[in-house]
């Protein structure tokens, strides 16, 4: 199966389960149980090619531009991981089937699990390191939804949130690291960074990389001093701990650096920081272990432990200790995920995890008995079970490795691990299974059901099996090591085997069993001991850092954004202004290439109205009805000026636009207040004045300076003026632009303006649908209403105008193309049409003869302009590819017909639907309960017999 | 002619810069539609300014202004007054929500902890 399938699956497989949700648990687990098995069997396909030696690669150009490509590659060690992460989920979805209550929601959990699982997949497989690194954070994401799964334990979100910001954090530290790496090399692909590892090493940049790839790991992996974070992870459903906790994500981390073994290690850089970090965390991590009485909390700090134990096998960059730790990946994923459901398992039939509560369970519990005892023992690393060979493998390691130039040192300090390490081991067993039996569990202890105790039970076959014939296991670990090592060293020699003779490793192995015995039989006081040592809480520390660094982020953006928009307004203003000026007094500036060209009096007597209204704008701002005709003097003055300018396009529409937005105006200064008070001091009136005029200058100096100087390079637009009448059969070459040339952004644009008309239609619903609505109902205007609300004469000049109006609109339509006109001035001339006859008429009377809701006729031009556009791949050509033929039908002259007035047409309907969306959504606010609603075209008609309704009687109640 | 246009352009945005600083939602808006102007017409005005030259392709001219400003600067007008009209939806709402058009919180009326949610 492509490799694509095999990350895809899971993926995609994800959206099954939560639609399976209502078919029941049972379909819901089978469901994700298939998604997962397809997958395995699909990466099973691959073994034959892996096995023979080759790496599988698949291949899709991303952004080739950015180095980003989805590569996919699977070689052994890949081949490695990808089973260990598919063969345990399936197990673990069996066991968590069975393991979730009917409360549960099990298609989100199945959900998650699966995105999980698609993005480890994804990591072990990625080829390219940028989307390792995509894949990385994904699994930082959906374990932070995994961990928090129970969202009512506050422990759960505290210790989701927790993880979230340590392996996030790191996540960010590596995308620095890998950038660096790719930088170096040149290329973003593993297969080429795995090629250079005397460039990488020798560049200056290889200790800040090293150290932010190691962050990145060490944070995944849980090593000292991120170790705090899995504990508290705990909190997640145990199927998540056995799954995330033990065999997979946090041996993410571990994966990554096995993966980069061959460029990364051998460096004494390397050597000092992972070898001590890993000896640090295995000791550290065994000596809590011991200490814990929740039966998880024990197990997650032998899993800190134990990935110590491969981190420090990893930093010692020799072949063999790369070998031990590929063994221990996969002794420790097997009886590790076994012990966490067993922990499940008791903690599912006692209801308690409490090692103080428990004890006597071998004879209530004799299937889990078995199953948690030989993985225990594993883990202690007793003979005949798998943990006892890598853990060897590690103390021979350990003794010929000499950490700080002290030969003893780390031989010392593994066998004190390996020590601490067996006691926990045994204290589990003991504490937990044998004892009396007591009688005072929270609930009667017994064996589940096959479905929860075969998951972890499979899991222990390989325990024994390997334990007793390790040479079963020697082919595979020895071909992963080798993917492993690639080119940077020889796989070892060395074959896998119980009896070694008398060699100082056994001695190691036999003080740490003896020394784990009588650590358990000195626990009661060794326990009051530590209880009494005081001991930095990690939980609190990591609080307090969180606590410090948010109010410090807080003290700094809430002086910036506190809320007040003035404030941003005037920041944003002044640094603008700032920025400008830096670049205006430190850049060059070449002398004047245009001549000024004369002003004629028109244009002076233009220039004064305009600036006369704005200033008047200004001075008179609090008048809101005065302000209103001011502004509608600039947008007339500014329309005639783009019409002097040989803009006429420009003009139209500004002219149009001017009275909607004056009408969408007057329509909102209905409810508000039509007068604005003097609030602000005049200091602070002096101060804005000051920034006005700053940024007044500031754009009047920039517009000037570059109204004197030609374009620095030939304006694209030659190419439009060339090309109008040539490629896009139109003559007016705004209008060919903006349907043909640049059709894509006008496209999104009327995308964009349809988006805001259904904001406010939702803005409007939701006013109404709120307490706002009954306030609006019984509004009492403060205003004097119109004793005339629809008075004859404007009903009969509107109706009569409407047609008119609607020929003017198809004619500007029409000749678009070729002379100033188009979609959209269109559309505003006719949304202006009927906006005439919602103020003629009324609300009610006008929305009654309404054919088609506005949204439709939004969607019906956005379709429209969209259908055009994909018209053009039936032929062949890219999206929106226009074209044009000129026809002849007697007795008509010849005319044109374009794709692009089809496009036009989409524009046109969706600033129709989009403008009278708007208006029409602000009139609805002004309805009011006690005014009813008109049927009636008008108050007075000479031809009607009935009276005229009570509207303007109750209108002028009002005033 | 020139110097009337940056001029306009300056006197507009110093306008339009004043209003948005007030303290209440209608001059706000009015700020903007007067920036919105300022910088439509900045953005017209880098095609430079033609007198009698419009972009409409004819047999006998060869000069013409340059069409793509206008193309750009006329998308820009249509969705700016889309966009006016939400934020006047937005001051409007509130203000019906709440009988204050400030744009801001007002010391009295607003708890610490709601500052920058409304």
């Amino acid at each position: 199966m492509s490799l694509f399938f095999i990350v895809a699956l899971p993926f995609f497989g994800a959206l099954l389960p939560g639609l399976m949700n209502a078919a029941g648990r049972a379909a819901c687990a089978g469901v994700t149980f298939i998604v997962s098995l397809s997958a395995f069997l699909g990466l099973l396909t691959n073994l034959p090619a892996v096995l023979a030696g080759e790496v599988v690669l698949a291949r899709v150009d991303w952004m080739p531009t950015l180095g980003l490509n989805f590569t996919l590659m699977l070689d052994g060690l890949g081949f490695f991981f990808a089973l260990l992460i598919l063969g345990i989920g399936l197990l673990i979805i069996a066991y968590a089937r069975h393991y979730l209550s009917r409360d549960d929601n099990m298609g989100e959990f199945f959900t998650y699990l699966l995105l999980f699982q698609g993005a480890m997949v994804g990591i072990v497989l990625s080829d390219n390191i940028l989307l390792l690194l995509i894949f990385w954070e994904l699994t930082s994401l959906s374990s932070f939804l995994l961990i928090g799964y129970w969202k009512h334990l506050p422990a759960g979100r505290q210790g989701a949130r927790m993880a979230l910001a340590v392996t996030g954090m790191g996540g960010l530290a590596m995308i620095g690291g890998m950038l660096i790496l790719g930088q170096i090399v040149g290329s973003y692909d593993l297969s080429v960074i795995l090629q250079n590892r005397e460039l990488i090493q020798a560049d200056p940049l290889y200790l800040p990389a090293l150290l932010l790839i190691l962050l990145g790991c060490f944070t995944k992996s849980a090593q000292f001093p991120f170790h705090f974070w899995l504990p508290h992870a705990m909190a997640a459903p145990t199927p998540v701990s056995a799954y995330l906790h033990s065999a997979t994500m946090v041996k993410a981390g571990i994966f990554l650096m096995a993966r980069l073994w061959p460029i990364l290690s051998g460096t004494p850089e390397w050597f000092a920081i992972v070898t001590t970090a890993g000896l640090v965390t295995m000791v550290l991590g065994a000596v809590i272990a011991l200490f814990k009485h929740d039966l998880k909390a024990l197990l997650a700090f032998s899993t800190v432990s134990h990935l110590g134990l491969i981190t420090m096998l990893l930093g010692t960059g020799t072949a063999f200790g790369a070998m031990a730790a590929v063994f221990h990946i996969l002794n420790h994923a097997t009886f590790k995920a076994a012990l966490f459901m067993s922990a499940g398992i008791i903690d599912h039939e006692a209801h308690t995890r409490d090692i103080r509560r428990l004890g006597g369970l071998r004879k209530l519990m004799p299937v889990t008995f078995v199953i948690a005892t030989l993985a225990a023992l594993s883990m202690a690393g007793i003979p005949l079970l798998n943990g006892f060979l890598s853990k060897e493998m590690m103390l021979e390691e350990a003794t010929h490795t000499a950490l700080f130039g002290v030969n003893w040192l780390l031989p010392v300090m593994a066998t004190l691990g390996s020590l601490f390490s067996a006691a926990y081991c045994f204290r589990l067993i003991g504490h937990v299974f044998l004892g009396p039996v007591r009688d005072d569990y929270p609930a009667k202890p017994h064996d589940p059901g096959a479905g929860m105790w075969l998951p972890p039970g499979l899991l222990i076959v390989p325990v024994i099996v390997i334990g007793i014939a390790p040479f079963v296991a020697e082919p595979f670990v020895k071909m992963v090591t080798a993917s492993l090592l690639g080119d940077a060293a020889e796989v070892p020699k060395a074959h896998f085997k119980i009896w070694h003779g008398f060699v100082p490793p056994l001695y190691m192995s036999m003080i740490a069993t003896a020394g784990g015995l009588i650590l358990l039989a000195v626990f009661t006081p060794m326990l009051r001991f530590w209880e009494n040592t005081p001991r930095p809480e990690a939980k609190v520390i990591f609080e307090a850092i969180v606590e410090a660094a948010a109010s410090l982020a807080q003290k700094i953006v809430l002086t910036l954004h506190n809320g007040a928009f003035t404030r941003y307004v005037a920041i944003a203003s002044v640094a603008m202004i700032a920025a400008g000026f830096h670049a205006w007094s430190t850049g060059t500036s070449s002398l004047p290439t245009r001549s000024v060209q004369a002003a004629s009096p028109v244009l002076i007597a233009g220039w004064a109205m305009l600036v006369a209204a704005t200033c008047g704008l200004v001075l008179m701002h609090r008048n809101r009805f005065l302000s209103l005709i001011l502004i509608g003097i600039v947008g007339l003055m500014v329309s005639i000026g783009f019409v002097f300018f040989s803009a006429p396009d420009l003009a139209m529409t500004q002219f149009t636009v001017e009275v909607v937005t004056i009408i969408l105006l007057l329509l909102a200064l209905n409810f508000l207040p039509n007068h604005t008070p003097v609030e602000s001091t005049v200091l602070r009136r002096v101060r804005d004045t000051g920034v006005a005029i700053a940024g007044g200058l500031a754009t009047f100096a920039l517009a000037y300076h570059y109204l004197l100087r030609d374009a620095v390079s030939t304006p694209i637009s030659e190419f439009h003026l060339a090309n109008s009448y040539k490629g896009g059969g139109g003559t007016n070459v705004v209008n060919v632009i903006l349907v043909d040339f640049r059709g894509f952004d006008t496209y999104g644009e009327i995308i964009v303006l349809g988006i805001a008309a259904l904001l406010i239609y939702a803005l409007t619903e939701t006013l109404l649908d709120g307490p706002v609505r009954a306030r609006l109902l019984n509004r009492k205007p403060d205003q004097p209403r119109a004793g005339d609300m629809h008075p004859m004469m404007m009903v009969v000049l509107t109706r009569v105008i409407m047609p008119v109006v609607l020929m003017v609109g198809f004619y500007i339509f029409l000749r678009g193309h070729n002379d100033p006109g188009g979609g959209f001035i269109a559309g505003l001339v006719v949304s202006i049409a009927v906006v005439m006859q919602y103020m003629a008429s009324g609300f009610a009377w006008t929305s009654a003869r309404l054919k088609y809701p506005y949204h439709g006729v939004i969607g019906a031009g956005v379709l429209i302009a969209g259908l055009t556009g994909i018209g053009s791949w039936f032929v062949g050509k890219p999206f929106l590819t226009s074209d044009f033929t000129y026809v002849r039908i007697p007795p008509f002259e010849k005319f044109e017909l374009a794709t692009a007035a089809l496009f036009d047409l989409g524009v046109f309907l969706a600033v129709v639907g989009a403008v009278m969306l708007s208006l029409e959504s602000f009139s609805r606010l002004a309805r009011r309960a006690h005014v009813v609603d008109s049927e009636h075209p008008m108050d007075i008609d000479p031809s009607r017999d009935d009276l005229a309704p009570e509207g303007p009687d109750t209108a002028k109640g009002d005033v | 002619m020139e110097l009337l246009v940056a001029s306009a352009i300056g006197i507009m945005t110093a306008a339009g810069l004043y209003l948005v600083l007030r303290l209440r939602t209608f001059p706000v808006i009015l700020g903007m539609s007067l920036l919105t102007y300022a910088v439509n017409v900045f953005l017209f005005a880098s095609g430079r300014l033609t007198i009698g030259a419009p972009p409409i392709l004819r047999d006998d001219v060869t000069a013409y202004t340059d069409p793509l400003p206008q193309a750009l600067v006329l998308t820009a007008i249509v969705i700016s007054f889309g966009m006016t009209a939400v934020v006047v939806m937005i001051g409007l709402g509130a203000f019906l929500g709440s009988n204050d058009d400030h744009v801001d919180d007002q010391p009295d009326t607003s708890t610490p902890k709601s500052e920058g949610q409304t």
